[in-house]
């Protein structure tokens, strides 16, 4: 089936080799990240994790769009999610292949990753989340091209790969709590050492991916043939109303413990974010754009007349997906790790070189994800 | 029956670009690789034995060198007892390249010709790549 | 080429002859599969003829650990002294960029080094005073817990160490040690070593680095250079001997540990007011 990406029109070449660029450019600067070392990047040693971590996080949390379409379809038999279940299965293969490309980029010595596997390591939580995320990844190419290739042929989506698919849901929520327990496990860093942050990963990707998964379907039906359903489209913008609610919601539940404790560990990490600490406020306009953004999307989404009329759902899911990227893609990792054990701040800046190999994972990952459901559309064109 | 002179031709260029790096490197055959003794070291031993017998030392040093590096490092050992019962530190620095103190004539010339790539040096024998230019 | 000695190849093949045997077993595995290997690897059982394999000089301890005069360390002692044996010795290269910087031991102030101690009214006396920072080779120390390739651990007498052979560079011990003692090496380290001590090797690009507590002297019967440049200030040993000079040190005055409340257990303990018994730097108790 893989040859129908071979076939498409000339926008479609257009796009591919805008992202080929976007690719090279990006390898030329890792290559250059290989030979120099991680100086190259904007972490340093009070900062650690820069926007590496923080995408491979995000994107991680993308992936898990997958079962929130397969749940209502496999789990409910709700119909209309049928023609998008495939889509949702593959957009979880390119987020994860773009997340495990950040993770190995992040490495100061990428030629040792195997090392991870030839020295397992049970009570890191690193080696739990690269055996969960791999699961996670071969079961979503399984689950997607079995049931595309059933959907050629006119059958029924075969037993084992619906097991397969039951098995997928507790193994994307197994992605996300595992991702925060990356976080949230670690003495000294009181930010992320909350209980609910597994919660706040779940709620926000919850959120973030249905509204990618929205818009690419919207973009899908705008560039071929193929159209969702809107009874579908409108059924995702209500999980990704839900979805943003409870995660403003749980952020809400953070900042009570910190402003009405008043404990200084707690409260220190969220002032640095909205209104500086020690002359240091960076990430400032990020995070009450995210704020702001929040709160549109989630009134835009609320309103019906404004969720059924397409240009302004599009305004909302935007909100709404850019509002989890700056909140989990941005300033959950940064604002970690301020201040540092000794009560000072070390702001971190990405690199001009940092942003070409991040555009460059991304560029990866919507190549995957464009041959991908190139090969749908080609598929269902055919019926 | 053009589709067909294509398929030749594309077969054509597979081959070249397959066989690429025996055309290029046809009849430059390299000069077996010359392993140097003539360290001062070396040259004072009254009988010139390694720590474990030649062949050994051929066919496993790279054993014996990461079985000494897991012990050092991760079990604090510092002595290695040979085959006749004779102790050696288990330092690369100290012990290997006190001996074969010409790396690029020992060790490096054997590696190269064989393609392969240690890399020992970006953390030991600092001493030939110090970067005040060197020792000597 | 010299004629083989039968006995030496024989007494020499016995001795690598299991190590040949795993790795054919190792290979065999290989089929079905990484996990298989290091599974394998996981599972056999260290070399048996090891405990020949130690130096007779070697210091042992069940705990080592540090106990700091910071008094003594403030009126006797020259930091940049300790500082410079430790980090020219080990070949710590010498960034000036605090963002890229790599140390194992430093000074700050009390005010930063306990910032949870710290009041408005802290005696002037304190708030002078000089802190000496390391890596506290805790008792439960995080990092090693969040090492996902066992490239740090922690050994049996309490020694934190890496193992920068096995480092992946992925700096989750950094972010999860609460005591911001690790370094990565963001570049190259050599260009930044004045002179390189051939004694000792360097490190290289992308591995995490940090105060090993002086273990390869420790391993040959000599203390930590940092004990020994400290005039008396710092003292080493086993922290669960009662009669060792760090268990004499503590039973002085008060003492306090970084981020104590944590839970990692810090072995690096601070004097503050109380007078150690005369105890001179490198004198030990083994």
């Amino acid at each position: 089936m893989l040859e129908k990406a071979l076939h498409g029109s000339r926008r479609y070449y257009i796009w591919l080799a805008f992202l080929g660029a976007l690719v090279i450019v990006g390898a030329i600067a890792y290559s250059r990240q290989l030979n120099y070392g991680l100086g190259l990047t904007g972490i340093s040693r009070d900062v650690p994790w820069g926007l590496y971590i923080s995408q491979f996080t995000f994107l991680a949390g993308i992936s898990v769009t997958g079962v929130m379409v397969a749940i209502p379809h496999y789990l409910h038999n709700f119909k209309a999610f049928a023609k998008v279940v495939i889509l949702g299965e593959f957009l979880a293969v390119a987020a994860v292949i773009g997340a495990i490309l950040f993770v190995v980029v992040d490495l100061g010595q990428p030629a040792r990753v195997m090392n991870v596997l030839l020295y397992p390591s049970p009570w890191s939580i690193m080696f739990w989340d690269i055996v969960v995320l791999g699961a996670y990844l071969l079961v979503s190419i399984v689950i997607g091209w079995t049931a595309l290739a059933a959907e050629k042929k006119g059958l029924p989506v075969p037993r084992w790969a619906k097991v397969l698919t039951y098995l997928s849901i507790p193994l994307a929520i197994a992605v996300q709590t595992v991702e925060a327990f990356l976080y949230a496990g670690l003495p000294g860093k009181d930010y992320w050492a909350t209980a609910i942050l597994a919660a706040r990963f779940l709620s926000s990707a919850f959120a973030s991916g249905p509204a990618l998964l929205i818009m690419i379907c919207m973009i899908i039906g705008k560039v071929s043939s193929f159209k969702v359903l809107e009874k579908a489209i409108d059924a995702l913008a209500k999980i990704v109303l839900y979805a943003i609610v409870i995660n403003v919601f749980f952020f809400l539940l953070e900042v009570f413990t910190a402003l009405y404790s008043q404990v200084p560990a707690h409260q220190v990490s969220l002032t640095y974010l909205f209104f500086g600490y020690q002359g240091h406020g960076n990430l400032m306009p990020f995070m009450w754009a995210a704020a702001i953004l929040a709160f549109i999307g989630i009134f835009m989404l609320a309103v019906p007349k404004l969720r059924h009329n397409k240009k302004t759902l599009v305004v909302a899911l935007l909100a709404v997906f850019f509002c989890g990227w700056l909140d989990k893609g941005l300033g959950l990792v940064l604002g970690g790790f301020v201040p540092d054990s000794f009560g000072r701040v070390m702001e971190y800046t990405p690199t001009v070189n940092e942003v070409l190999i991040i555009s460059g994972i991304y560029g990866i990952a919507m190549l995957v994800l464009t041959i991908l459901y190139k090969v749908v559309i080609a598929v269902r064109r055919e019926d | 029956m053009h589709k067909g002179t294509r398929i030749i031709a594309f077969i054509a260029v597979f081959l070249i670009i397959a066989t690429m790096p025996f055309l290029a490197n046809h009849g430059q055959a390299s000069a077996d690789p010359e392993v140097s003794l003539d360290t001062p070291a070396v040259n004072e031993m009254p009988v010139k034995q390694c720590i474990e017998p030649l062949q050994d030392m051929r066919s496993e040093h790279m054993q014996i060198l990461d079985s000494w590096r897991d012990r050092v490092v991760r079990e604090g050992q510092t002595t290695y007892v040979n085959s006749v019962g004779q102790p050696y530190e288990m330092s690369l620095d100290e012990t290997c390249l006190s001996c074969h103190s010409n790396r690029e004539q020992f060790c490096d010339s054997c590696h190269s010709y064989s393609g392969v790539d240690v890399y020992c040096w970006s953390c030991h024998d600092g001493a030939s790549n110090n970067s005040n230019g060197g020792v000597e | 080429m010299r004629k083989r000695d039968d006995q030496q190849t024989k007494a020499y093949e016995s001795h690598s002859l299991k190590r040949r045997d795993f790795l054919k077993a190792a290979l065999a595995t290989g089929a079905v599969g990484l996990g298989g290997a290091a599974l394998l690897r996981f599972i056999s059982p260290a070399d048996t003829e090891a405990a020949d394999w130690g130096s007779p000089n070697a210091l042992g301890a069940k705990h080592w650990g540090l106990v700091i005069d910071v008094e003594k360390l403030n009126r006797f002692a020259n930091f940049s002294q300790i500082i410079e044996a430790c980090h020219a010795h080990h070949n710590v290269p010498a960034v000036n960029d605090p963002k890229t910087e790599v140390k194992w031991i430093w000074q700050d102030d009390f005010e930063h080094c306990f910032e949870e101690l710290d009041n408005a009214y802290l005696s002037e006396d304190i708030k002078a005073q000089e802190f000496l920072v390391l890596c506290n080779h805790c008792e439960n120390p995080s990092c090693v817990r969040v090492c996902p390739t066992q490239a740090t651990f922690k050994r049996d007498d309490g020694i934190v160490c890496m193992d920068y052979h096995r480092c992946i560079g992925c700096r989750f011990c950094m972010t999860g040690c609460p005591y911001n003692a690790r370094s990565l090496n963001f570049f190259d380290p050599r260009p930044y070593i004045k002179e390189i001590d051939p004694d000792y090797p360097t490190r290289t690009q992308g591995v995490v680095e940090k105060c090993t507590l002086c273990v390869e002297r420790i391993d040959q019967g000599l203390p930590p250079y940092c004990v020994e440049a400290s005039n008396g200030a710092i003292v080493f040993g086993d922290l669960a001997d009662p009669e060792s000079d760090v268990r004499q040190a503590l039973q002085s005055g008060l003492s306090i540990r970084r981020k104590a409340e944590l839970g990692a257990g810090p072995s690096v303990y601070y004097l503050i007011g109380g007078g150690v018994p005369a105890v001179a730097g490198g004198e030990l108790n083994a």
